[in-house]
């Protein structure tokens, strides 16, 4: 019989699966993600993946963990630090520790932590048995011996019992959480329909997980987190590198286009590439090329065939194609170009995230050559920007770099998708055909400053671009000294032009006037989000807004800086926005940077903010 | 044999006047460039082509500046990157006829990597390769195709460099047309051009191009008359490869190696090579004919199509897989691919 059992409510948990890489991590985070979707709480998510493929079982360098922040309130990054520490091993606990609330529960599978493992994670003493860890609750629980004997009488091998335990963890949490498992069995039902002694075992062990919290007399608290009041709709979860493809598809249904990537395989970009190729039923076209180079400039080709042309990569990828950024520039014709950030220089930290690629965007090529910028601030905000990019790009006849990273790219929330009727149409026209005896000027200008698409294939508008440097209208080549100057700053009009057509920059939260305002771009925006608003609620006057447009910047931002005391730039660099804001509007903005391949947390920049104001 | 193809357009025939620009041509004097852009102005009137049509993409370098002089669509990309480019113009509009204007930096050094993924990929286009084993334009430093010792501007101790074989290059990247040409000889050069265009895969055209400022009479033995005849070897689909001024000397293969026999010297015409531009182990051979003039006992240097094979080009696969996947699934509907898997809602 069970005992009985006290259940705390509360408002947002975090927890953190952490295991070897073939413990099956991922997929129990993903299912407890979907759990709490359906429930209808809020939440974010985030993977962390070993930087190696197959490193050696065991070790720290094979961990992969997935952290769930979830809530019924509204939750806008996938947490701090945890309340709730799944470890499969001695390894997993090495790499969390830093990781979890004071107070915080830790669930370690014991079997993780033999000898043998403790030995891989380079831990001279079992933290499970000396007082290491009595700052915080400590489950232990012999997840591999509870998993073999659920399934005793089951033909299988031991190796495929043992990948069952994952699903011992995921029910026993699921009891934690007074969850019902109906989403997990019909997953498992889909997955292994045609393997019935596995889908068996997977049940069997996931029922075993539960009602092992619930018959265990040791386990007297349970939790619940209700239901988030979001805006009535319909949702899905979603990732950002998945929305940036679907954005794309969306774009260039919208404006009529075809859809072109010429892309090489990058991390953490490549799954904008897999999506895509994927969408044959939209027409897209993909196309793995055999270099970043070939990629961007493939791209550049297939733009001035009259197709939405993109290309995506991260970092070292973005320098080598700084060449073909230039041609697209001179000559203007629309190509969208996607950096998802990730650690540099040089290879840098692939799997981790970084922000430093913004004055590669601004300033990293040959020339006086500006490229508008767009950024995207949440995993289902891609979706947005990308959009919007690819807007900017075919209506002005101007390259245009999105920006999202590595944090953004991976993680995931609910997303109240749009529906298609809902996006706005992007109208775009190419030139026509020409009468005998008229003369097509390629570079002549409309009110935007942007030139006709003129595509082959079409009578009469023969003509020839290239890279060297252009006479206005004609297009011509010309080396004259003061043709050279005009373009050189009708190319920067045309960018800052741009600005007459996006929207004013908006205050996210937080009053229009007051003490500080915390201005951030990208994939810092859940956490500012949080604690601006936390600190409001604490009654700090201060003020969040969030940067779209990075080049050029909405019109009214520099009104914006000046009706706060100060002004604070945190940034995932070592200081680059705010040079950038410092630069252009002469104002002694304060910078606040965090440079390990990490997020911000909340609790840092409210630290941080409180600090200021002090 | 250069067949004469006809306007099918259903318009005024066009004629090689109407494919010049209004631009200044900026090639020196007497360079073999506008050799090759004659040529090119003559045939493209043949082929049957609206100029609408038509691209040419080049890279950089002397011969790079070929699109600025013809009246079609055009662009003049980056170093060593037209191939690329080329190669997403024609994945995103199959129905043009695409090309490739490079040259020995452009095409081998800088942009060799595009080169030979164009050629695997196979799209349907053609490129021309101006080879005048030199960089002209940055004004006459040694290149990929420079022979060793060669002395230039950045080697005046001689080249070290040992040079790339252009011809057996694109037969190891599996491309599906191989041929050489030269400025020199305007007949064999529009029919290389007509065989480029005709050929339905990725057309390799090796143009020897005398660059008469940095590298004068670089290919002199096959193109000047006293020599050619000796040094040249023309080959023909089904003929026995002959050469010299009576066409009196031939190519026997003795085993895998190839010998030159003398027909009037007792050598019989039946036991010579019969050119066959559909078998890749013989084009493997004839490729590599390659050794310099001044070599004793050195093979003359073949000119013509060393190799021809079909095979589904890159764009109309692409096209057809995209039409499988519609056919069996039907076209994209943009709600259903934005819901995804799994929704929820929340009242
Ligand atoms: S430098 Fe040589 S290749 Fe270039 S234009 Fe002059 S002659 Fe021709």
């Amino acid at each position: 019989m069970a005992l009985e059992t006290t259940t705390h409510d509360l408002e947002e948990a975090v927890i953190k699966f952490a295991g070897d890489s073939g413990d099956g991590m991922q997929l129990t985070g993903t299912q407890f993600t979907t759990n709490s979707a359906l429930f209808g709480n809020d939440l974010g998510t985030f993977p962390d993946f070993p930087a190696e493929i197959r490193a050696p079982i065991g070790t720290v360098a094979g961990v992969s963990g997935f952290q769930l922040h979830f809530g019924s309130k509204e939750i806008f990054t996938p947490g701090d630090i945890c309340d709730v520490l799944v470890v499969m091993n001695s390894a997993a606990l090495k790499s969390n520790i830093r990781n979890i609330k004071k107070g915080g529960i830790i669930i370690a599978n014991t079997a993780g932590f033999d000898a043998k493992n403790l030995k891989l994670a380079n831990m001279t003493s079992n933290a499970l048995e000396d007082d290491s860890l009595s700052n915080y609750t400590v489950i232990k629980i012999d997840v591999t011996r509870m998993t073999r004997e659920a399934l005793t009488d089951i033909q299988l091998g031991m190796k495929e019992k043992d990948r069952c335990k994952n699903m011992f963890v995921l029910g026993f949490l699921y009891w934690m959480f007074n969850r019902e498992m109906d989403n997990t069995i019909k997953f498992l039902n889909d997955k292994f329909g045609k393997k019935p002694e596995v889908l068996e075992a997977n049940l069997r062990v996931l029922k075993a997980g539960y009602s092992y919290g619930d018959t265990t007399e040791q386990f007297t608290t349970r939790y619940k987190v209700e239901k988030a009041v979001m805006p009535a709709g319909t949702y899905r979860s979603i990732m950002g590198n998945q929305a940036t493809a679907l954005g794309l598809v969306a774009a260039s249904k919208k404006s009529g286009l075809p859809l072109f990537l010429g892309s090489y395989p990058i991390t953490p970009a490549s799954d904008i590439l897999h999506d895509l190729a994927k969408y044959k039923s939209f027409r897209v076209k993909t196309f793995q090329a055999e270099d970043e180079i070939a990629a961007i400039t493939s791209a550049i080709g297939a733009a001035f065939g009259g197709s939405l042309a993109v290309t995506t990569t991260s970092g070292p990828g973005m320098a080598l194609k700084t060449e073909a950024l230039g041609l697209a520039t001179v000559l203007e014709i629309p190509l969208v170009i996607i950096n998802v950030q990730r650690g540099g220089p040089s290879t840098g930290l692939p799997t981790k995230t970084e922000q430093a690629d913004l004055f590669q965007a601004y300033y990293g090529r040959n020339g006086e050559c500006p490229i508008p910028i767009v950024a995207a601030q949440s995993p289902s905000d891609c979706f947005n920007a990308v959009y919007e990019a690819c807007r900017i790009s075919v209506q002005h006849m101007i390259p245009v770099i999105l920006l999202t990273d590595g944090y953004i790219a991976n993680g995931a929330e609910p997303w109240r998708f749009p529906k298609e009727s809902e996006l706005e149409e992007i109208k775009i026209e190419f030139a026509k055909p020409m009468a005998e005896g008229e003369k097509f000027m390629p570079y002549a200008r409309d009110e935007k400053l942007s030139r006709p698409w003129a595509i082959p294939g079409t009578k009469g508008l023969e003509h020839r671009i290239g890279g060297l440097e252009k006479q206005n209208i004609t297009g011509n080549i010309s080396y004259e000294p003061e043709n050279h100057e005009f373009m050189v700053k009708l190319r920067e009009e045309k960018v800052e032009r741009i600005a007459n057509y996006i929207p004013e920059q908006k205050i996210d939260s937080g009053p229009a006037k007051g003490k500080l305002l915390v201005l951030g771009w990208g994939g810092t925006f859940g956490a500012i989000k949080a604690a601006v608003k936390d600190l409001n609620e604490e009654g700090f006057d201060i003020a969040h807004a969030h940067l779209r447009h990075m080049r050029p910047f909405p019109k009214n931002l520099g009104e914006i800086l000046n009706n706060y005391d100060k002004v604070l730039i945190p940034e995932i660099n070592n200081g680059q926005l705010v040079k950038i804001i410092r630069d252009k509007y002469f104002i002694d903005a304060m910078a606040y940077n965090k440079i390990q391949g990490l997020p911000f947390f909340k609790s840092e920049l409210m630290d941080k903010i409180r600090e200021i104001l002090k | 044999m250069a067949e004469t193809l006809t306007a099918t357009n259903g318009e005024v025939a066009l004629t090689a006047k109407d494919f010049a620009t209004d631009q200044e041509i900026r090639w020196c004097p007497g360079c073999g460039d506008y050799s090759i852009l004659k040529q090119v102005h003559t045939i493209l009137p043949q082929l049957g082509l609206k100029q609408e049509d038509i691209v040419f993409i080049s890279g950089i370098g002397c011969s790079s500046r070929f699109p600025y002089y013809t009246e079609t669509f055009g662009m003049h990309s980056i170093h060593g990157r037209a191939t690329a480019v080329a190669s997403g113009l024609k994945a995103a509009r199959p129905e043009l006829s695409v090309w490739i204007v490079t040259g020995d930096g452009d095409g081998l050094s800088i942009g060799g990597n595009h080169t030979i993924h164009l050629l695997r990929r196979n799209f349907d286009v053609n490129i021309l390769l101006f080879n005048n084993e030199i960089y002209g334009l940055t004004k006459g430093q040694y290149s990929p195709t420079s022979p060793e010792n060669k002395v230039a501007k950045s080697t005046p101790f001689g080249s070290i460099d040992h040079p790339f074989n252009p011809i057996a290059l694109a037969l190891g990247a599996d491309a599906t047309f191989v041929a050489r040409s030269m400025d020199r000889d305007p007949a064999h050069l529009q029919n290389m051009l007509l065989r480029s265009y005709k050929h339905a895969g990725s057309s390799f055209l090796e143009i020897y191009q005398n660059c008469n400022i940095f590298n004068d009479m670089a290919f002199e033995s096959y193109t000047e008359k006293s020599t050619k005849k000796d040094e040249a070897l023309f080959m023909v689909q089904g003929q026995p490869l002959v050469f010299g001024a009576n066409n009196e000397k031939g190519i026997k293969l003795d085993g895998f190696k190839p010998v030159i026999v003398n027909l009037e010297e007792g050598a019989s015409k039946d036991d010579l090579w019969i050119h066959d531009e559909h078998d890749m182990v013989k084009a493997n051979i004839i490729s590599r004919f390659f050794d310099h003039v001044d070599v004793e006992g050195h093979l003359p240097r073949p000119f013509g199509v060393f190799y021809q094979t079909s095979r589904p080009t890159y764009e109309a696969m692409m096209a057809e897989q995209i039409n499988e996947v519609i056919k069996a699934k039907g076209e994209g509907k943009l709600d259903k691919l934005i819901a995804g898997g799994e929704t929820w809602v929340i009242e």
